[in-house]
């Protein structure tokens, strides 16, 4: 039987500033954090538990870890929301708490697009003669570069790994067709940046592997780390490299939804082998064919395009819900997911209010269109990069949204309560109620514990194990009765 | 895969169900007046588009460089 999936999605911004090219990334990143946290307050975050080479193979860790920057004291804070705010790399990074359903995360997603535009104000209201910085939620600069928008996902320790990889490659290549973020040209190393005019996702061009541990070359569709910041006896964290950042909400939605369904039915063993021939090529040749029709070789002989490929683990996901699963939150997923694959099946640019490569797409035909550019055109560029601008005011897919023009499934009013409010039923919850509530013992937090000062000589650790516990239900009166974290440690001893 | 690209470019959409043959007057006008409200939408876009867009589009381009991540 399957298990409960809990996930989360981590985003490294893109962050430059006009007029300064020579802006150091790093400390810009760190400067926007530590200012927004400013107001909140500021935490180290416990690398303890955290062991980003070990494989889920089972292999062992391959090099160690660089002094990272993390060690030169980076801005890294957790937030009341249960959240993670930090930087990675030349990026600030935004790791969502954890949530149970997808509408839940679109909603912690968006409070992250929030959080960076609200960082963004801070700065130019404490350092008014600073750099203007602006942020990107996409995930290329154009120019051979990417950064990461990772998902996780609770996946049950029994599951071998191969069924892992058997049954989510040809997904992983096939969802691009709604989880795409569109991009203007090619940045595959082999390839002629000005052969592409326009490509369904950010990512392809930067993945070269079916399988691996890597995450910032030669990109694997399937990425092994295994670090579950949960009990590892029961769970594995899948870390799902392949993704872009989503601006459009549907498309977050369906993106998350349906690949937590696929996990599902992969623990219950219930999927065909839909394994592709050669799933790189077919991932880059997905990538590259707006219309939807291009048709890739399975192991088994017959050729699918994504579209049919997607039909057939929704036939199967419809029939998994039916038997197994059957909730509101799923029959959610499938009926948007029928309704997407259909149109997509029939005319994939009315999809403009739903997803985002068709959003963008359609500005960037309007535009030339008008203007008579060619593809190359450093406008069309431009349009590219602002369709992803955080501010509400300036990014086009915010534009865009405001008036109206493309599909909302949240509320301003709820995105705004999870800037500072953790979802209720994760341990999230605990995560976050105590850092609002004690934050002063706090002496340090990670996804699966707390360290607390309660006055005593030792620090102590309050473990976190189950993502499933801590939620409003279990420790709501706890943290209640609880005036501070010594009469809290002492409850959840006794 | 140029040629794919060109297959699917924009559809006048709104004006598809005025050129199937049922061609009653009142069709038409409706076709045309969806159309219209369309192209007026996507012009404000487009209006939109450029009251945004950073001046200098090739040098926010070029200067748009980031480090790898990940």
């Amino acid at each position: 039987m399957a298990i409960p999936k809990v996930f989360g999605i981590e985003t490294e911004y893109g962050i430059t500033a006009a007029g300064a090219p020579d802006l150091n990334p790093v400390l810009a990143s760190s400067i926007l954090i530590s200012t927004y946290a400013g107001s909140l307050r500021r935490i180290r975050w416990d690398y303890e538990q955290e062991s980003p080479l070990r494989d889920a193979r089972g292999f062992e860790p391959v090099a160690a870890r660089e002094g990272s920057d993390e060690d030169l004291g980076l801005a890294n804070v957790i937030l009341p929301n249960g959240a993670r705010y930090y930087v990675d790399h030349a990026h600030p990074e935004y790791s969502t708490p954890e949530c149970i359903t997808p509408r839940e995360l679109v909603v912690h997603d968006k409070a992250g697009e929030r959080i960076l535009e609200r960082s963004l104000a801070e700065v130019a209201r404490e350092l008014p003669s600073g750099p203007r910085l602006s942020i990107y939620k996409n995930n290329s600069d154009g120019k051979g570069n990417s950064y990461g928008t990772h998902e996780n996902y609770l996946v049950d320790r029994a599951t071998p790994f191969g069924d892992i990889v058997r049954d989510l490659t040809p997904f992983f290549v096939s969802r691009q067709v709604f989880c795409g973020a569109g991009k203007v040209g090619a940045e595959a190393p082999w390839e002629d940046r000005g052969s592409t005019a326009y490509q369904l996702t950010q990512r392809a061009d930067f993945f070269e592997t079916e399988v691996g541990l890597e995450t910032t070359l030669k990109r694997p569709i399937i990425n092994t780390r295994d670090e579950p910041h949960a009990d590892p006896e029961r769970y594995r964290r899948l870390h799902v490299i392949i993704g872009d950042a989503n601006m459009c909400e549907v498309a977050t939605f369906l993106k998350i939804g349906t690949t937590a369904i696929v996990l599902k039915m992969v623990e219950d063993r219930f999927l065909p082998d839909l394994s592709i021939q050669s799933p790189v090529t077919a991932l880059h040749d997905v990538s590259r064919d707006i219309g939807c029709t291009v048709t890739v070789p399975l192991a088994d002989g017959r050729h699918l395009s994504a579209v049919q490929l997607q039909w057939e683990y929704f036939e199967h996901a419809k029939k998994y819900v039916e038997r197994e699963d059957d909730t509101p939150e799923n029959q959610e997923v499938l009926t948007r997911w029928e309704s997407v694959l259909s149109a997509l099946e029939t005319e994939p640019l009315s999809l403009h209010r739903e997803l985002d490569w068709v959003a963008k797409y359609r500005l960037l035909a309007a535009y030339r269109e008008r203007d008579g550019l060619a593809w190359s055109d450093p406008k069309l560029r431009a349009i590219d990069l602002q369709y992803h601008d955080i501010r509400r005011g300036r990014g086009l897919y915010h534009r865009l949204a405001s008036s109206g023009q493309v599909e909302r499934l949240t509320t301003d009013e709820e995105v705004d309560v999870a800037v500072m409010e953790p979802p209720v039923d994760t341990r999230a919850y605990f995560r976050g109620r105590c850092i609002s509530k004690y934050a002063e013992a706090i002496a340090a937090a990670s996804w699966d514990s707390l360290i607390v000062d309660t006055g005593a000589d030792a620090l102590q650790r309050i473990p976190m194990r189950d993502p499933l516990r801590g939620t409003r239900e279990h420790v709501e009166d706890l943290l209640r009765v609880s005036e501070d974290v010594a009469s809290l440690v002492s409850r959840l001893q006794s | 895969m140029p040629q794919e690209q060109e297959q699917v470019r924009p559809q006048r959409k709104g004006g598809g169900s005025g050129d199937d043959g049922s061609d009653t007057d009142a069709g038409q006008t409706t076709a045309a007046s969806k159309a219209a409200e369309l192209k007026d939408e996507m012009d404000d876009i487009l209006d939109e588009i450029d009251s945004v867009l950073e001046e200098n589009a090739e040098e926010f381009v070029k200067s748009y460089v980031q480090k790898g991540g990940e």
